[in-house]
């Protein structure tokens, strides 16, 4: 396949993931809104943080608040990282790669782009939000459901899902670049209302509440979202999990050429790091630095892919 | 439908009985309900915005796609019309590649004054670059859209040879399946010879025409300006369906004297490329030096045999207005036989004689501009106001040698859905040939587009025009 196609592919999943990550983190600010208003302004504030738009945002803004945050994420074009930016991204990139996609998926992702134009063309009213905010979702999941329901497993296939799950990686440790300080024990309010809603909202923001529910039968304790965000390889939006995946899907197309490529050992490097450690080593380490180190790895990681299948010139 | 015809219309005549092909189609539409014909009408647009089949309008900043209106009532062709029809326009491709070899070597033609050799000389379509260059098999154009236009029940005319870089293939496919898709039942009743062979064919065609340094597997791609181009969904649809990569300038560049794709595992040399970018854009070093589309080196690789180029650089010439006036005499000139199909007769505007004429007769003729495409620089005498004449006419003078004129046909119309129901529209009609070395291959089927617009005779999509599938009927 040409290296651009390849590039296509791996940014066109990334761009699905983004635009449903931004989602599910508009519905977590929304819910402290509605829960605790006096904590939303500062929820907003590490949303934008997290997603990378705080500067852009602050350039547009004056003051931070809920409805102006939301249109500055969903709808507005000129914050390259908003939804209608991300899946007009991904369209593009789907159109350019029009070649290596079965028909399904084209459509799927040229269905999401027209139907989001449509729901995102005007200012949205509060009460259509919950429902725009699923229909984005359920756009990103019906992608992937046509990915993995009608793609050919080849390098194809495996460039589509480390694009995903390398943007679904870099979302939740950036979410845990903001918040570390939430989970750290030295700020530990033990069973305080605050810190029950921040915590409700890192696992509503990965998608993890119900999952972490169902896995831990005690209250919400920082130590155990952490160590469930981190390392548990049964949540699929974990660093681990991602990371797994990524290097099997690498290692896939390594099997396929019958041939290394650096970037192989890239993330061997960063998987053995999640299976050597424990929770515990890493808060001896400090969280911080620890998700500190993990992004800077992963930036590494995607520029060498880019290079390894020569995306560009 | 009781007004009386002045024009053939193809479903009914000149009467009010439906004609032989269309009779079993005109019992079905007459038992259709209207409101259940508009809802199907939605349908297929909704399809065809699904699936993206729209094209990129050039300066038109908030709305970059447009799709090309798609008329249910199909375009119907009898066996017999087909017939003539195709071997027609196979002459003519035999002629038209025949005619390129020539003009590129010994030039017999202009020698033997059939075609004056100014019309060479001075055009712009010529390429001195392809001077000598022999394309494996003698293909220059391999893939031919002709543009055929009908005026009676056996009066079908040429109106241009698109030998460079017929666009449009996509829609013969597309509307076809589309038409499966809403009415199945219709082709039960009716039977309907199937186009959908067409990416297999190309494909095959094409590695036909593969260079000697080709494996017996040659790699095929296609060659696009890229997204923003406005045939761009037609190159990618043409590339996936024949299993072929897209490509574009930058993912290309000259290796140990092949041209070569960049591949995840390194580059790749490609045996033929299907280009869909213009002669002039196709490689810097030999053409426009600005172009950021093409593939320095590429026409050392081609003159050396190291790839074909499909269509090849300098087709142009063949596909000129002004040497279109000559092609009566280069089908007879190269094929020895009478010419199948019937041309427009033509006025040469660079003519004293013809220019006088066709200055006295404005209001009643085309004018067309010789390199002119998508019906842009074009005057319809008798549609156009007194101030649009007048304003050509002053055009005309300037450059007569950029003109030609044909008197305006009464072209055949079709009927097609309108609000009000059925009413006839002006149709064309652009079938596509494949030449390789094994010979001349048309689809039965085209391309039919139809002036939506009461009265006109446009129907290029640029000026909003739409299309319809076209049936080509089985014996």
């Amino acid at each position: 396949m040409l290296g651009k196609t390849a590039g296509g592919v791996f940014w066109m999943l990334r761009y699905m993931e983004r635009s449903e990550n931004t989602a599910r983190m508009i519905d977590a600010g929304l819910r402290i809104s509605l829960t605790r208003s006096g904590a939303a302004d500062g929820e907003w504030t590490s949303i934008l943080t997290a997603l990378g738009v705080i500067n852009a945002y602050n350039a547009n803004y004056e003051t931070v608040d809920g409805p102006r945050v939301i249109n500055f994420l969903l709808r507005d074009k000129a914050n390259h990282n908003s939804v209608i930016s991300a899946v007009e991204a991904a369209r593009t990139n789907a159109r350019m790669v029009r070649t290596a996609l079965t028909r399904e998926v084209w459509e799927a992702v040229n269905e999401c782009w027209m139907d989001l134009s449509e729901l995102l063309a005007r200012p949205i009213n509060q009460q259509d939000l919950p429902d725009i905010l699923s229909t984005i979702r359920k756009h990103s999941a019906f992608v992937r459901g046509t990915l993995a329901g009608t793609m050919v497993r080849n390098d194809i296939y495996n460039f589509a899902r480390v694009g995903t799950f390398f943007e679904r990686a870099d979302n939740v440790a950036r979410i845990m670049d903001v918040k570390y300080y939430i989970l750290l024990p030295s700020i530990l309010h033990v069973g305080s209302a605050t810190d029950n809603v921040q915590w409700e909202s890192i696992l509503r923001s990965t998608s993890a509440s119900r999952a972490y529910q169902t896995l831990h039968e005690n209250e919400h304790n920082p130590r155990d979202i952490a160590r469930f965000l981190i390392l548990d390889h049964r949540l699929p939006r974990s660093l681990a999990f991602c990371y797994r995946k990524i290097q099997r899907n690498l290692q896939h197309i390594a099997d396929d050429y019958g041939q290394l490529a650096p970037c192989n050992g890239l993330v061997n490097g960063i998987c053995q790091k999640f299976d050597n450690t424990s929770i515990d080593l890493i808060f001896d380490y400090g969280l911080h630095e620890f998700i500190t180190d993990f992004l800077i790895e992963s930036q590494s990681l995607g520029r060498q892919i880019e290079v390894d299948f020569r995306f560009s010139e | 439908m009781t007004e009386t015809r002045q024009m053939f219309d193809e479903m009914y005549g000149f009467s009010d009985t439906a004609r032989e092909p269309y009779a079993n189609y005109a019992d079905w539409i007459a038992l259709e309900e209207f409101a259940n014909l508009k809802r199907k009408s939605a349908q297929a647009e909704k399809l065809f915005r699904l699936t993206g089949i729209t094209f990129n309008v050039y300066g038109v900043e908030e709305e970059t796609e447009r799709l090309i209106p798609f008329d249910l009532v199909p375009r119907i062709i009898a066996a017999k019309e087909w017939q003539t029809l195709s071997r027609g326009i196979e002459q003519r491709v035999r002629a038209i590649n025949a005619f390129l070899h020539d003009i590129y070597h010994r030039q017999e033609i202009l020698k033997a004054g059939r075609v004056p050799v100014e019309m060479i000389a001075q055009n712009e379509a010529f390429l001195p670059q392809m001077i000598g260059v022999s394309p494996p098999g003698n293909i220059y154009t391999h893939i031919v859209g002709t543009d055929l236009v009908r005026t009676g029940e056996n009066e079908f005319f040429v109106l241009e040879d698109n030998a460079r870089t017929p666009s449009g293939v996509s829609y013969m496919l597309e509307n076809r399946e589309t038409m499966l898709h809403m009415f199945p039942e219709l082709f039960n009743r009716n039977k309907v010879r199937s186009v959908s062979q067409y990416p297999r064919s190309l494909r095959r065609s094409l590695a036909a025409c593969r260079p000697t340094c080709s494996s017996d597997h040659p790699v095929v791609a296609v060659l696009t300006p890229g997204i923003f181009n406005s045939a761009y969904y037609e190159h990618a649809f043409l590339a996936d369906q024949m299993g072929v990569e897209l490509v574009e300038g930058h993912d290309l560049r000259v290796v140990d004297g092949r041209v070569a794709m960049r591949t995840t595992r390194g580059y790749q040399a490609i045996d033929v490329l299907y280009r869909r970018v213009d002669d002039e854009f196709l490689d810097p070093l030999n053409f426009n030096p600005d172009s950021m589309l093409g593939v320095p080196g590429l026409m050392d690789v081609y003159r050396a045999g190291g790839i074909t180029i499909a269509n090849a650089p300098g087709t142009g010439i063949a596909d000129d207005k002004a040497i279109y006036s000559y092609m009566p005499e280069i089908v007879e000139f190269y094929t020895g036989e009478k010419p199948i199909l019937k041309n427009v007769p033509t006025h040469r505007c660079s003519e004293p004689d013809a220019l006088a004429y066709v200055l006295d007769n404005l209001a009643e003729l085309v004018v067309k501009e010789v390199h002119g495409s998508g019906g842009y620089g074009m005057l319809v005498g008798p549609t156009a106001s007194k101030k649009e004449i007048a304003a050509f006419r002053e055009k005309l003078k300037a450059r007569p040698d950029n003109y030609i004129a044909q008197p305006t046909l009464s072209l055949s119309t079709v009927p097609i859905l309108t609000k009000a129901g059925l009413a006839p529209r002006h149709v064309d009609l652009r079938p596509f040939a494949l030449a390789s070395p094994n010979g001349v291959e048309i689809i039965p089927g085209g391309l039919t587009r139809v002036a939506l617009k009461k009265g006109s005779l446009v129907v290029n999509s640029s000026q909003g025009g739409g299309t319809k599938d076209t049936w080509v009927l089985e014996d």
